[in-house]
Protein backbone atom coordinates (compact mmCIF):
# COMPACT_ATOMS: atom_id res chain seq x y z
CA UNK A 1 0.00 0.00 0.00
CA UNK A 2 1.20 3.15 -0.78
CA UNK A 3 1.64 5.48 2.37
CA UNK A 4 -1.31 8.15 2.64
CA UNK A 5 -0.47 11.77 0.42
CA UNK A 6 0.42 15.29 2.45
CA UNK A 7 -1.94 17.11 3.24
CA UNK A 8 -1.36 20.63 1.78
CA UNK A 9 -2.27 22.14 5.30
CA UNK A 10 -2.50 20.93 8.73
CA UNK A 11 -5.23 19.13 9.38
CA UNK A 12 -7.04 18.56 5.79
CA UNK A 13 -8.80 16.01 5.12
CA UNK A 14 -8.57 13.70 2.15
CA UNK A 15 -11.72 13.54 0.27
CA UNK A 16 -10.25 12.09 -3.14
CA UNK A 17 -7.31 9.78 -3.51
CA UNK A 18 -5.27 8.89 -7.24
CA UNK A 19 -7.64 6.04 -7.75
CA UNK A 20 -10.72 7.97 -6.96
CA UNK A 21 -9.63 11.26 -9.10
CA UNK A 22 -9.24 8.31 -12.25
CA UNK A 23 -12.09 7.07 -11.69
CA UNK A 24 -14.08 10.23 -11.81
CA UNK A 25 -12.46 11.45 -14.64
CA UNK A 26 -12.71 8.58 -16.93
CA UNK A 27 -16.56 8.49 -15.93
CA UNK A 28 -16.82 12.24 -17.20
CA UNK A 29 -15.01 10.84 -20.26
CA UNK A 30 -17.23 8.00 -20.88
CA UNK A 31 -19.96 11.05 -20.04
CA UNK A 32 -18.73 13.41 -22.63
CA UNK A 33 -18.51 10.44 -25.43
CA UNK A 34 -22.11 9.62 -24.84
CA UNK A 35 -23.05 13.32 -24.82
CA UNK A 36 -20.88 14.29 -27.85
CA UNK A 37 -21.42 11.95 -30.49
CA UNK A 38 -18.58 13.83 -32.90
CA UNK A 39 -15.57 14.07 -30.65
CA UNK A 40 -13.63 16.01 -33.25
CA UNK A 41 -15.72 19.11 -32.90
CA UNK A 42 -14.96 18.86 -29.50
CA UNK A 43 -12.46 21.32 -27.54
CA UNK A 44 -10.99 20.57 -23.96
CA UNK A 45 -10.16 24.00 -22.63
CA UNK A 46 -8.43 24.38 -19.26
CA UNK A 47 -9.07 27.29 -16.82
CA UNK A 48 -5.56 27.93 -15.26
CA UNK A 49 -4.12 26.28 -13.44
CA UNK A 50 -5.69 23.23 -12.70
CA UNK A 51 -8.05 23.25 -15.41
CA UNK A 52 -5.18 22.41 -17.82
CA UNK A 53 -4.15 19.39 -16.48
CA UNK A 54 -7.52 18.08 -16.30
CA UNK A 55 -8.47 19.13 -19.91
CA UNK A 56 -5.18 17.30 -20.59
CA UNK A 57 -5.87 14.05 -18.84
CA UNK A 58 -9.41 13.88 -20.37
CA UNK A 59 -8.27 14.49 -23.84
CA UNK A 60 -5.87 11.22 -22.88
CA UNK A 61 -8.80 8.92 -21.58
CA UNK A 62 -10.88 9.95 -25.02
CA UNK A 63 -8.18 8.78 -27.01
CA UNK A 64 -7.77 5.95 -25.04
CA UNK A 65 -11.18 4.92 -25.19
CA UNK A 66 -12.53 6.07 -28.98
CA UNK A 67 -8.92 6.73 -30.69
CA UNK A 68 -9.95 10.74 -31.05
CA UNK A 69 -7.79 12.96 -29.56
CA UNK A 70 -9.54 16.11 -29.35
CA UNK A 71 -8.17 19.69 -29.33
CA UNK A 72 -6.86 21.12 -26.02
CA UNK A 73 -6.25 24.63 -25.24
CA UNK A 74 -6.26 27.01 -21.88
CA UNK A 75 -8.87 30.55 -21.75
CA UNK A 76 -7.27 33.13 -19.64
CA UNK A 77 -9.85 34.25 -16.47
CA UNK A 78 -7.63 36.67 -14.90
CA UNK A 79 -8.34 39.50 -17.04
CA UNK A 80 -12.15 38.78 -17.31
CA UNK A 81 -12.50 38.81 -13.87
CA UNK A 82 -14.87 41.57 -12.43
CA UNK A 83 -13.21 41.18 -8.63
CA UNK A 84 -9.57 42.20 -9.63
CA UNK A 85 -10.18 45.09 -6.94
CA UNK A 86 -10.73 41.84 -4.65
CA UNK A 87 -7.29 40.48 -4.86
CA UNK A 88 -4.37 42.24 -3.03
CA UNK A 89 -2.17 41.58 -5.89
CA UNK A 90 -2.97 40.53 -9.76
CA UNK A 91 -4.01 37.11 -10.75
CA UNK A 92 -1.54 35.75 -12.95
CA UNK A 93 -2.34 35.81 -16.78
CA UNK A 94 -2.27 32.98 -19.01
CA UNK A 95 -2.17 32.78 -22.59
CA UNK A 96 -5.07 31.36 -24.52
CA UNK A 97 -5.12 29.05 -26.28
CA UNK A 98 -8.38 27.87 -28.64
CA UNK A 99 -9.37 26.57 -31.77
CA UNK A 100 -8.88 28.64 -35.08
CA UNK A 101 -12.53 28.76 -36.12
CA UNK A 102 -14.87 28.69 -33.14
CA UNK A 103 -17.94 28.25 -35.55
CA UNK A 104 -19.15 24.61 -35.44
CA UNK A 105 -16.95 23.57 -32.21
CA UNK A 106 -18.19 22.63 -28.59
CA UNK A 107 -16.17 23.77 -26.13
CA UNK A 108 -15.90 22.37 -22.98
CA UNK A 109 -14.62 24.45 -20.02
CA UNK A 110 -12.59 22.20 -17.49
CA UNK A 111 -11.87 23.32 -13.74
CA UNK A 112 -10.89 22.09 -10.81
CA UNK A 113 -13.40 23.32 -8.46
CA UNK A 114 -16.73 24.68 -9.19
CA UNK A 115 -17.51 27.32 -6.44
CA UNK A 116 -19.13 30.41 -7.00
CA UNK A 117 -19.47 30.25 -10.49
CA UNK A 118 -17.68 33.99 -11.36
CA UNK A 119 -14.77 31.77 -12.59
CA UNK A 120 -16.98 30.18 -15.23
CA UNK A 121 -18.92 33.39 -16.30
CA UNK A 122 -15.08 34.90 -16.90
CA UNK A 123 -13.78 31.95 -19.21
CA UNK A 124 -17.56 32.36 -20.86
CA UNK A 125 -16.63 36.27 -21.00
CA UNK A 126 -13.11 35.83 -22.54
CA UNK A 127 -14.25 32.74 -25.24
CA UNK A 128 -17.07 35.28 -26.25
CA UNK A 129 -14.56 38.03 -27.68
CA UNK A 130 -13.09 35.16 -30.07
CA UNK A 131 -15.94 34.11 -31.74
CA UNK A 132 -19.60 32.41 -30.83
CA UNK A 133 -18.89 28.56 -30.45
CA UNK A 134 -21.76 26.33 -31.53
CA UNK A 135 -21.82 25.25 -27.76
CA UNK A 136 -20.09 25.36 -24.45
CA UNK A 137 -20.41 22.58 -21.69
CA UNK A 138 -18.69 22.90 -18.64
CA UNK A 139 -16.71 19.93 -16.90
CA UNK A 140 -15.68 20.48 -12.70
CA UNK A 141 -13.21 17.53 -10.49
CA UNK A 142 -15.46 18.93 -7.91
CA UNK A 143 -18.35 20.67 -7.25
CA UNK A 144 -18.59 22.11 -3.46
CA UNK A 145 -21.67 24.27 -3.77
CA UNK A 146 -22.43 28.16 -2.72
CA UNK A 147 -22.88 29.56 -6.62
CA UNK A 148 -23.71 33.04 -6.86
CA UNK A 149 -24.83 32.85 -10.30
CA UNK A 150 -26.91 30.69 -12.02
CA UNK A 151 -24.50 28.55 -13.68
CA UNK A 152 -24.37 24.26 -12.90
CA UNK A 153 -21.83 21.89 -14.56
CA UNK A 154 -22.77 19.22 -16.92
CA UNK A 155 -20.50 16.81 -15.59
CA UNK A 156 -19.02 16.52 -12.35
CA UNK A 157 -16.59 14.15 -10.70
CA UNK A 158 -17.85 14.90 -6.97
CA UNK A 159 -20.30 16.77 -5.06
CA UNK A 160 -18.67 18.01 -2.17
CA UNK A 161 -21.28 19.41 0.49
CA UNK A 162 -18.85 22.25 1.95
CA UNK A 163 -19.40 25.20 4.37
CA UNK A 164 -18.84 28.47 3.21
CA UNK A 165 -15.94 28.99 5.18
CA UNK A 166 -14.16 25.75 4.52
CA UNK A 167 -11.47 25.32 1.76
CA UNK A 168 -10.53 22.63 -0.96
CA UNK A 169 -7.36 21.92 -2.58
CA UNK A 170 -6.69 19.84 -5.59
CA UNK A 171 -3.18 18.74 -5.94
CA UNK A 172 -1.52 16.80 -8.95
CA UNK A 173 1.58 15.30 -9.55
CA UNK A 174 2.17 17.14 -12.76
CA UNK A 175 1.28 20.90 -11.34
CA UNK A 176 1.87 20.74 -7.79
CA UNK A 177 4.82 17.43 -7.18
CA UNK A 178 2.39 16.01 -4.73
CA UNK A 179 0.31 12.96 -5.28
CA UNK A 180 -2.91 13.62 -7.06
CA UNK A 181 -5.10 14.51 -4.13
CA UNK A 182 -8.28 16.34 -3.35
CA UNK A 183 -8.33 17.98 0.48
CA UNK A 184 -10.69 19.84 3.10
CA UNK A 185 -9.86 22.39 5.53
CA UNK A 186 -11.50 24.45 7.83
CA UNK A 187 -9.92 27.56 6.68
CA UNK B 1 -15.62 3.96 -1.12
CA UNK B 2 -14.58 7.78 -1.55
CA UNK B 3 -16.16 8.92 1.06
CA UNK B 4 -13.89 6.95 3.39
CA UNK B 5 -14.19 8.88 6.86
CA UNK B 6 -11.78 12.00 6.83
CA UNK B 7 -8.44 11.03 8.16
CA UNK B 8 -6.32 13.42 9.81
CA UNK B 9 -2.55 13.88 9.10
CA UNK B 10 0.58 15.26 10.77
CA UNK B 11 1.10 19.08 9.57
CA UNK B 12 3.41 19.56 6.12
CA UNK B 13 5.15 22.04 3.84
CA UNK B 14 2.59 23.96 1.47
CA UNK B 15 3.87 23.03 -2.12
CA UNK B 16 6.38 26.07 -3.11
CA UNK B 17 5.50 28.71 -4.56
CA UNK B 18 5.60 28.63 -8.40
CA UNK B 19 8.30 31.34 -9.31
CA UNK B 20 8.09 34.88 -10.36
CA UNK B 21 4.37 34.59 -9.94
CA UNK B 22 3.95 37.73 -7.93
CA UNK B 23 3.85 41.10 -8.85
CA UNK B 24 3.62 43.73 -5.45
CA UNK B 25 4.78 47.06 -6.80
CA UNK B 26 1.46 49.49 -7.15
CA UNK B 27 4.12 51.98 -9.19
CA UNK B 28 6.34 51.08 -12.41
CA UNK B 29 9.39 54.23 -11.76
CA UNK B 30 11.91 52.45 -13.29
CA UNK B 31 13.76 49.21 -13.39
CA UNK B 32 16.43 49.70 -11.69
CA UNK B 33 14.59 48.20 -8.42
CA UNK B 34 13.22 45.83 -10.21
CA UNK B 35 14.73 41.64 -10.14
CA UNK B 36 14.75 39.22 -13.30
CA UNK B 37 12.07 37.53 -12.18
CA UNK B 38 10.02 40.65 -11.94
CA UNK B 39 10.83 41.55 -15.75
CA UNK B 40 10.28 38.38 -16.75
CA UNK B 41 6.15 38.30 -15.31
CA UNK B 42 5.78 41.77 -16.78
CA UNK B 43 7.21 40.27 -20.65
CA UNK B 44 5.43 36.89 -20.09
CA UNK B 45 1.77 38.91 -18.75
CA UNK B 46 2.94 41.23 -21.93
CA UNK B 47 2.56 38.27 -24.08
CA UNK B 48 -0.96 36.91 -23.46
CA UNK B 49 -2.07 40.78 -23.54
CA UNK B 50 -0.45 41.01 -26.71
CA UNK B 51 -3.07 38.24 -27.97
CA UNK B 52 -6.15 40.05 -27.06
CA UNK B 53 -5.07 42.41 -30.10
CA UNK B 54 -5.47 39.54 -32.58
CA UNK B 55 -8.99 38.78 -30.92
CA UNK B 56 -12.55 39.56 -32.42
CA UNK B 57 -13.27 41.45 -29.95
CA UNK B 58 -9.85 43.80 -28.92
CA UNK B 59 -11.06 44.48 -25.36
CA UNK B 60 -10.94 42.75 -21.34
CA UNK B 61 -13.08 44.41 -18.65
CA UNK B 62 -9.91 44.01 -16.25
CA UNK B 63 -9.70 47.47 -15.38
CA UNK B 64 -13.42 48.54 -15.80
CA UNK B 65 -14.51 51.52 -13.80
CA UNK B 66 -11.17 52.33 -13.17
CA UNK B 67 -9.70 55.67 -14.41
CA UNK B 68 -6.23 56.64 -15.57
CA UNK B 69 -4.81 59.78 -16.02
CA UNK B 70 -2.21 60.62 -18.78
CA UNK B 71 -0.30 63.45 -17.25
CA UNK B 72 2.36 64.29 -19.52
CA UNK B 73 4.03 67.73 -18.94
CA UNK B 74 6.76 67.16 -21.58
CA UNK B 75 5.23 66.43 -25.27
CA UNK B 76 4.62 62.88 -26.57
CA UNK B 77 2.48 61.38 -29.19
CA UNK B 78 3.89 58.26 -29.51
CA UNK B 79 3.67 57.17 -25.51
CA UNK B 80 0.64 58.80 -24.90
CA UNK B 81 -1.21 57.04 -27.87
CA UNK B 82 -0.27 54.10 -26.62
CA UNK B 83 -0.94 53.98 -23.10
CA UNK B 84 -3.98 55.57 -24.25
CA UNK B 85 -5.12 52.50 -26.22
CA UNK B 86 -4.29 50.01 -23.78
CA UNK B 87 -6.03 51.74 -20.92
CA UNK B 88 -8.95 51.54 -23.48
CA UNK B 89 -8.00 48.05 -24.69
CA UNK B 90 -7.93 47.04 -20.44
CA UNK B 91 -11.56 49.33 -20.60
CA UNK B 92 -10.44 52.07 -18.18
CA UNK B 93 -11.50 55.53 -18.62
CA UNK B 94 -8.90 57.87 -19.72
CA UNK B 95 -8.56 61.76 -19.44
CA UNK B 96 -6.19 63.18 -21.24
CA UNK B 97 -3.32 66.21 -19.62
CA UNK B 98 -0.70 68.06 -21.56
CA UNK B 99 1.34 70.58 -19.63
CA UNK B 100 0.16 73.65 -21.72
CA UNK B 101 -4.05 72.80 -21.21
CA UNK B 102 -2.90 72.18 -16.95
CA UNK B 103 -2.47 74.66 -13.95
CA UNK B 104 1.26 73.86 -13.81
CA UNK B 105 1.34 76.65 -16.51
CA UNK B 106 -0.66 78.78 -13.82
CA UNK B 107 2.14 78.26 -11.06
CA UNK B 108 0.78 75.36 -9.32
CA UNK B 109 3.24 72.46 -7.90
CA UNK B 110 3.29 69.24 -9.05
CA UNK B 111 2.06 67.72 -6.26
CA UNK B 112 -1.09 69.87 -5.90
CA UNK B 113 -1.79 69.16 -9.25
CA UNK B 114 -1.33 65.42 -8.53
CA UNK B 115 -3.39 65.77 -5.20
CA UNK B 116 -6.38 67.40 -7.77
CA UNK B 117 -6.59 64.23 -9.61
CA UNK B 118 -6.49 61.97 -7.42
CA UNK B 119 -9.21 63.94 -5.62
CA UNK B 120 -11.15 62.96 -8.33
CA UNK B 121 -10.89 59.53 -8.02
CA UNK B 122 -7.90 58.76 -10.78
CA UNK B 123 -6.86 55.56 -9.87
CA UNK B 124 -3.45 55.47 -12.71
CA UNK B 125 -1.30 57.94 -13.41
CA UNK B 126 0.66 57.95 -16.22
CA UNK B 127 3.43 60.84 -16.09
CA UNK B 128 6.11 62.24 -18.25
CA UNK B 129 8.20 64.70 -16.83
CA UNK B 130 11.07 66.49 -17.53
CA UNK B 131 12.77 66.16 -14.50
CA UNK B 132 14.36 63.23 -13.01
CA UNK B 133 12.67 61.72 -10.16
CA UNK B 134 8.89 63.32 -10.64
CA UNK B 135 7.46 59.76 -10.81
CA UNK B 136 9.35 58.57 -7.93
CA UNK B 137 7.85 61.73 -6.11
CA UNK B 138 4.51 61.61 -6.77
CA UNK B 139 4.70 57.50 -6.09
CA UNK B 140 5.11 58.11 -2.84
CA UNK B 141 2.88 60.52 -1.90
CA UNK B 142 -0.09 59.34 -3.64
CA UNK B 143 -2.17 56.28 -3.16
CA UNK B 144 -3.23 55.98 -7.12
CA UNK B 145 -0.35 53.57 -9.14
CA UNK B 146 2.04 55.56 -11.08
CA UNK B 147 3.30 54.78 -14.02
CA UNK B 148 6.59 56.51 -15.33
CA UNK B 149 6.20 57.39 -19.00
CA UNK B 150 9.70 59.20 -19.12
CA UNK B 151 11.26 61.39 -16.49
CA UNK B 152 14.23 63.95 -17.31
CA UNK B 153 17.06 61.55 -18.60
CA UNK B 154 16.71 59.37 -15.68
CA UNK B 155 14.40 56.17 -16.94
CA UNK B 156 11.63 54.99 -19.37
CA UNK B 157 10.87 51.74 -18.10
CA UNK B 158 7.84 51.20 -20.89
CA UNK B 159 10.01 51.56 -23.35
CA UNK B 160 13.05 49.11 -22.45
CA UNK B 161 10.46 46.79 -21.67
CA UNK B 162 8.98 46.38 -24.99
CA UNK B 163 12.26 46.87 -26.40
CA UNK B 164 13.10 43.36 -24.17
CA UNK B 165 10.22 41.90 -24.78
CA UNK B 166 10.75 42.35 -28.99
CA UNK B 167 14.07 40.74 -28.40
CA UNK B 168 12.72 37.82 -26.87
CA UNK B 169 9.97 37.25 -29.25
CA UNK B 170 12.39 37.91 -32.34
CA UNK B 171 15.28 36.23 -30.61
CA UNK B 172 14.10 33.57 -28.66
CA UNK B 173 16.04 35.36 -25.81
CA UNK B 174 17.39 37.84 -24.06
CA UNK B 175 20.27 35.83 -21.81
CA UNK B 176 23.41 35.39 -23.79
CA UNK B 177 22.39 38.45 -26.55
CA UNK B 178 24.79 41.29 -27.74
CA UNK B 179 22.67 44.51 -28.18
CA UNK B 180 24.95 47.87 -29.17
CA UNK B 181 23.07 50.84 -27.97
CA UNK B 182 23.88 53.68 -30.30
CA UNK B 183 23.57 57.08 -30.06
CA UNK B 184 23.06 59.77 -27.48
CA UNK B 185 23.13 57.91 -24.23
CA UNK B 186 24.24 60.35 -22.14
CA UNK B 187 20.75 62.28 -22.32
CA UNK B 188 19.02 59.19 -22.64
CA UNK B 189 16.32 57.83 -20.51
CA UNK B 190 15.63 54.73 -23.29
CA UNK B 191 19.07 53.94 -22.67
CA UNK B 192 19.61 53.60 -19.41
CA UNK B 193 15.85 51.61 -18.66
CA UNK B 194 17.47 49.68 -21.29
CA UNK B 195 20.71 49.01 -19.75
CA UNK B 196 18.93 47.91 -16.68
CA UNK B 197 16.73 45.32 -18.24
CA UNK B 198 19.31 43.44 -20.56
CA UNK B 199 21.71 43.13 -17.76
CA UNK B 200 19.59 41.63 -15.44
CA UNK B 201 18.21 39.52 -18.04
CA UNK B 202 22.06 38.64 -18.80
CA UNK B 203 22.44 40.09 -21.94
CA UNK B 204 25.64 41.81 -23.01
CA UNK B 205 25.32 45.64 -23.93
CA UNK B 206 27.90 47.76 -25.98
CA UNK B 207 27.53 51.37 -25.67
CA UNK B 208 28.32 53.57 -28.96
CA UNK B 209 28.62 57.08 -29.56
CA UNK B 210 30.63 60.07 -29.70
CA UNK B 211 32.78 60.51 -26.66
CA UNK B 212 30.85 63.38 -25.70
CA UNK B 213 27.37 61.53 -25.67
CA UNK B 214 28.83 58.34 -24.39
CA UNK B 215 31.29 58.75 -21.36
CA UNK B 216 33.23 56.29 -19.89
CA UNK B 217 31.16 56.63 -16.34
CA UNK B 218 29.01 54.56 -17.87
CA UNK B 219 31.41 51.39 -17.84
CA UNK B 220 30.71 51.10 -13.61
CA UNK B 221 27.43 49.59 -14.91
CA UNK B 222 28.36 46.62 -16.74
CA UNK B 223 28.62 48.22 -20.05
CA UNK B 224 31.11 47.84 -22.41
CA UNK B 225 31.75 51.69 -23.85
CA UNK B 226 33.37 52.25 -27.40
CA UNK B 227 33.25 55.09 -29.86
CA UNK B 228 33.65 52.85 -33.03
CA UNK B 229 30.54 51.55 -34.79
CA UNK B 230 31.91 49.64 -37.31
CA UNK B 231 34.05 46.88 -34.93
CA UNK B 232 30.76 46.43 -32.70
CA UNK B 233 28.44 45.57 -36.09
CA UNK B 234 29.76 42.37 -36.91
CA UNK B 235 29.28 41.61 -33.22
CA UNK B 236 26.44 42.49 -32.24
CA UNK B 237 22.63 40.77 -32.47
CA UNK B 238 20.44 44.01 -32.15
CA UNK B 239 21.49 47.32 -33.09
CA UNK B 240 19.26 49.69 -30.68
CA UNK B 241 19.15 52.99 -32.57
CA UNK B 242 18.64 56.15 -30.26
CA UNK B 243 16.99 59.15 -31.40
CA UNK B 244 19.41 62.71 -31.22
CA UNK B 245 18.04 64.84 -28.69
CA UNK B 246 18.03 68.01 -30.61
CA UNK B 247 15.27 69.24 -27.64
CA UNK B 248 17.13 67.66 -24.96
CA UNK B 249 20.80 69.19 -25.49
CA UNK B 250 23.17 72.00 -26.67
CA UNK B 251 25.13 71.86 -30.13
CA UNK B 252 28.10 71.40 -28.37
CA UNK B 253 28.01 67.80 -28.58
CA UNK B 254 28.70 67.10 -32.20
CA UNK B 255 30.15 69.13 -34.25
CA UNK B 256 26.84 68.80 -37.05
CA UNK B 257 24.37 66.20 -37.59
CA UNK B 258 26.23 65.37 -40.72
CA UNK B 259 29.53 64.68 -39.07
CA UNK B 260 27.29 62.15 -36.47
CA UNK B 261 25.60 60.10 -39.88
CA UNK B 262 28.90 59.70 -41.22
CA UNK B 263 30.64 57.88 -37.77
CA UNK B 264 27.60 56.82 -35.80
CA UNK B 265 24.67 56.86 -38.72
CA UNK B 266 23.65 53.24 -39.72
CA UNK B 267 24.16 53.29 -43.58
CA UNK B 268 23.58 51.13 -46.28
CA UNK B 269 27.37 49.98 -46.59
CA UNK B 270 27.82 49.86 -42.47
CA UNK B 271 24.46 47.74 -42.08
CA UNK B 272 26.60 44.63 -44.60
CA UNK B 273 29.00 44.55 -41.69
CA UNK B 274 25.53 42.65 -39.53
CA UNK B 275 25.71 39.37 -38.42
CA UNK B 276 22.82 38.15 -40.86
CA UNK B 277 19.59 37.52 -38.95
CA UNK B 278 20.56 41.06 -36.27
CA UNK B 279 18.11 43.27 -35.45
CA UNK B 280 17.55 46.50 -36.13
CA UNK B 281 15.15 48.23 -33.07
CA UNK B 282 14.89 52.19 -32.92
CA UNK B 283 12.57 53.50 -30.19
CA UNK B 284 11.26 56.47 -32.55
CA UNK B 285 10.60 58.89 -33.77
CA UNK B 286 13.05 58.07 -36.50
CA UNK B 287 15.10 60.85 -37.89
CA UNK B 288 15.49 59.17 -41.34
CA UNK B 289 18.96 59.76 -42.97
CA UNK B 290 20.44 60.98 -39.53
CA UNK B 291 20.36 58.05 -37.05
CA UNK B 292 19.38 55.01 -39.59
CA UNK B 293 19.31 55.11 -43.35
CA UNK B 294 15.81 55.60 -44.53
CA UNK B 295 15.56 52.07 -46.94
CA UNK B 296 17.22 50.41 -43.50
CA UNK B 297 14.36 51.39 -41.76
CA UNK B 298 11.65 49.70 -44.12
CA UNK B 299 14.27 46.39 -44.83
CA UNK B 300 13.17 43.38 -42.80
CA UNK B 301 15.66 43.63 -40.53
CA UNK B 302 13.92 46.17 -39.19
CA UNK B 303 11.64 45.53 -36.07
CA UNK B 304 10.38 49.05 -35.66
CA UNK B 305 7.01 48.61 -36.26
CA UNK B 306 6.68 45.60 -34.15
CA UNK B 307 8.31 47.65 -31.57
CA UNK B 308 5.41 49.81 -31.86
CA UNK B 309 2.61 46.50 -31.34
CA UNK B 310 4.51 45.13 -28.54
CA UNK B 311 4.31 48.88 -26.83
CA UNK B 312 0.50 48.36 -26.40
CA UNK B 313 0.85 44.54 -24.98
CA UNK B 314 3.30 45.63 -22.36
CA UNK B 315 1.44 48.69 -21.03
CA UNK B 316 -1.24 46.71 -20.82
CA UNK B 317 0.40 44.23 -18.27
CA UNK B 318 2.09 47.16 -16.66
CA UNK B 319 -1.03 48.61 -16.11
CA UNK B 320 -3.02 45.63 -15.25
CA UNK B 321 -0.35 44.77 -12.90
CA UNK B 322 0.41 47.68 -11.00
CA UNK B 323 -3.63 48.34 -11.12
CA UNK B 324 -4.10 45.08 -9.68
CA UNK B 325 -1.76 45.56 -6.77
CA UNK B 326 -3.98 46.53 -3.56
CA UNK B 327 -2.03 48.82 -0.78
CA UNK B 328 -2.95 47.70 2.50
CA UNK B 329 -4.72 49.82 4.84
CA UNK B 330 -1.75 50.68 7.53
Amino acid sequence: MNPPPTPPTPGAALVLDRASIERCLKRIAHELIERNPDLAKIALIGIPSRGIEIAKRLAGYLKDFTGTEPFTGVVDVAMHRDDLHRHRLPPRVERTILPHDLEEVTIVLTDDVLFSGRTCRAAMDSISSFGRPARIQYAVLVDRGHRELPIRADYVGKNVPTALGQRVHVRFAATDGIEDSVWMSQT
Amino acid sequence: METAAPVKYQAAPTPPARDNDTWTHKDLVGLQDLTAAEINHVLDTAAAFKDVGAREVKKVPALRGQTLVNFFVEASTRTRVSFELAAHRLSADVINMTATSSSLTKGETLKDTAKNLEALHADIIVLRHSSAGAAQFLAERLEASVINAGDGAHEHPTQALLDTFTIREKLGRVAGIHVAIVGDILFSRVARSNIHALLKLGARVTLVGPSTLVPREFEPMGVKVTHDLDSVLPEADVVNLLRIQHERQRKEYFPSLGEYTQFFGLTKQRAERLKPGALIMHPGPINRGVEIDSDLADSVRSVILDQVTNGLAVRMAVLYLCAGVRVPES
